[in-house]
C-alpha cells in the first residue's frame, strides 16, 4: 500500500517534472488536492468579496460613464470567482461545502478587501494598485500545473487589464484636477500601497507553503519576485501622474537593476489576517446576510424545474 | 445549518464565430436549460466570445479514464498507412 503511494507520487512528479498539465481525473496526491483547493477556494471567495468595497461607490460615482465602467468591473468580479469555484469543483468539492467553509472562517480571502474604500480615488487606486498586484500573481498563475486553474487564470488576465486601465484613469484624472481632488488621489496611494504589497504574502524566508507548491509547479514565482515585479512596473506610473509612493526607503538600485523598498509592516498583515482589519466583520456579516436572502430564488428555481418536469410527464 | 442547494453543474461550449468548432469554456451552475444558457453567458461572454453556446448538464458527460490512455488510443499509433507522409509518390508528380 505504502510502496504504491510512494510509485503514484513519483509517477506524478515525473510528469510535472515534464511539464504536463494534470487535469481532473488524473492521479494525484492528496496533498496537492489539497493545497489547491484551498488556494483556488481563497481565489475565489477573494474575487467575490471584493465586489463589496467597489459597490459602495455605485450610487455615488461621479458620473454616468464612470458607473458603467464600475458596474461593468465587479460584473467581471464576479464572474471571475464563478470560472475559480467551477475550477475548484473539479477536484471533488462541491459549490456548497465552499461557501461554507468561507462562511465558517475555515477558508480565507485576500486580506487586502479587508480595508474600506473611503473616497471615490479609492475606487481609482483598487483598480490601479490592488487589481495591479493581483496580474502580477494572476500572469504567473496562467502557468500553473493544474489545467481548470490554468485555464481559468489565462481567461481572467484577459478581463483584468481593463480593471487596471480604468483604475489608473481615475487616478490621472483626480491628479490634473484641483488641489483637493490631488490630495484625495494621494491619500488613496498612501493608504493602498502598503496593503497592495501584502496582498503577495510573507517573505520568502517566511511562506510556510513554499516547499511543496514550488515543485509541484502550482507557484511558479515566489512572492518576494512577484512583489518585486509590481514595484518596479509600478514607481514609474505613479512618477507620470505626479503622485508619491509613500515610501521613504524607496529608491533605485542600479546594481541589482530594481527599487529596494522599505520595510512592511507584518504585525499589521497578521492582525488583519487574524480578523481584527477595519472590515472583516462586515465583509462577511454582508456575504451571509446576502446568502441566506438569496434562498428563496434558489427554492423557487428548484420549484419551477419540478413543475416543469412534472407537466412533461403529464 | 442545512445542506444549501446550489443547483446543478452545466458545461460550457462556446463557438467563437460561425465555422469555428464549440471549445469548452468551463462550467455554471443552473436548475433548467433556460437559466443554464443565460447563466452561460453571462459567465463567458460578456465581451463577444461567443456567437453560439451549447450547455450540457455535467453528469450527461462521459470522460476517458486517463489510466487507460495506453491501451485506448494505442490502436492509432500502429497504422503510419493512415498519414499522408507514408506514400511514395513518383518523381515529377505534381499537386499532389
Amino acid at each position: 500500500m505504502e510502496q504504491a503511494q510512494e510509485t503514484l507520487l513519483r509517477e506524478f512528479e515525473e510528469k510535472i517534472e515534464c511539464g504536463f498539465a494534470i487535469e481532473p481525473k488524473d492521479k494525484m496526491p492528496a496533498g496537492y488536492r489539497k493545497h489547491l483547493i484551498r488556494q483556488m477556494s481563497q481565489h475565489a471567495h477573494s474575487e467575490v468579496i471584493g465586489m463589496q468595497p467597489e459597490g459602495n461607490w455605485v450610487t455615488r460615482a461621479p458620473s454616468l460613464r464612470a458607473k458603467q465602467i464600475l458596474l461593468a468591473k465587479i460584473q467581471d468580479e464576479g464572474g471571475h470567482g464563478l470560472y475559480l469555484y467551477s475550477a475548484a469543483e473539479t477536484l471533488g468539492v462541491s459549490r456548497d461545502e465552499l461557501i461554507e467553509q468561507l462562511h465558517t472562517g475555515k477558508a480565507k480571502y485576500s486580506n487586502i478587501f479587508n480595508y474600506p474604500t473611503l473616497s471615490w480615488a479609492d475606487i481609482g487606486a483598487i483598480g490601479w494598485l490592488v487589481d495591479g498586484a493581483a496580474i502580477v500573481n494572476q500572469v504567473s498563475l496562467q502557468r500553473t500545473s493544474y489545467g481548470p486553474y490554468s485555464r481559468a487564470m489565462v481567461r481572467i488576465c484577459k478581463e483584468e487589464s481593463f480593471h487596471q486601465r480604468q483604475g489608473y484613469e481615475i487616478m490621472a484624472k483626480m491628479m490634473a484636477g484641483t488641489a483637493d481632488q490631488k490630495a484625495m488621489a494621494q491619500d488613496a496611494m498612501n493608504r493602498w500601497w502598503w496593503p497592495s504589497l501584502m496582498m503577495f504574502g510573507p517573505h520568502d524566508s517566511d511562506s510556510p507553503h513554499t516547499g511543496d507548491a514550488f515543485r509541484w509547479k502550482i507557484k511558479r514565482h515566489s512572492n518576494d519576485e512577484l512583489r518585486q515585479k509590481f514595484i518596479d512596473k509600478t514607481v514609474q506610473q505613479a512618477e507620470v501622474i505626479g503622485l508619491t509612493i509613500p515610501d521613504k526607503d524607496l529608491k533605485w538600485n542600479e546594481a541589482k537593476q530594481c527599487y529596494d523598498h522599505g520595510e512592511i509592516n507584518w504585525e499589521e498583515f497578521y492582525r488583519v489576517i487574524g480578523g481584527d482589519g477595519p472590515c472583516n466583520k462586515q465583509r462577511m456579516e454582508h456575504h451571509i446576510r446576502v446568502h441566506n436572502e438569496g434562498a428563496w430564488v434558489r427554492e423557487a428555481a428548484e420549484a419551477y424545474r419540478a413543475k416543469q418536469q412534472y407537466s412533461k410527464n403529464a | 445549518m442545512t445542506a444549501d442547494n446550489q443547483l446543478d453543474v452545466w458545461e460550457v461550449f462556446m463557438q467563437s464565430k460561425p465555422g469555428a468548432n464549440y471549445i469548452h469554456a468551463g462550467s455554471i451552475h443552473a436548475s433548467d436549460k433556460q437559466m443554464a444558457l443565460q447563466n452561460a453567458r453571462d459567465t463567458y461572454s460578456r465581451r463577444g466570445e461567443g456567437t453560439s453556446i451549447w450547455v450540457v448538464p455535467s453528469s450527461a458527460i462521459v470522460a476517458s479514464n486517463p489510466e487507460d490512455n495506453g491501451m485506448f488510443f494505442d490502436p492509432a499509433n500502429d497504422k503510419i498507412y493512415r498519414h499522408p507522409t507514408f506514400y511514395v509518390m513518383p518523381e515529377g508528380a505534381k499537386a499532389i
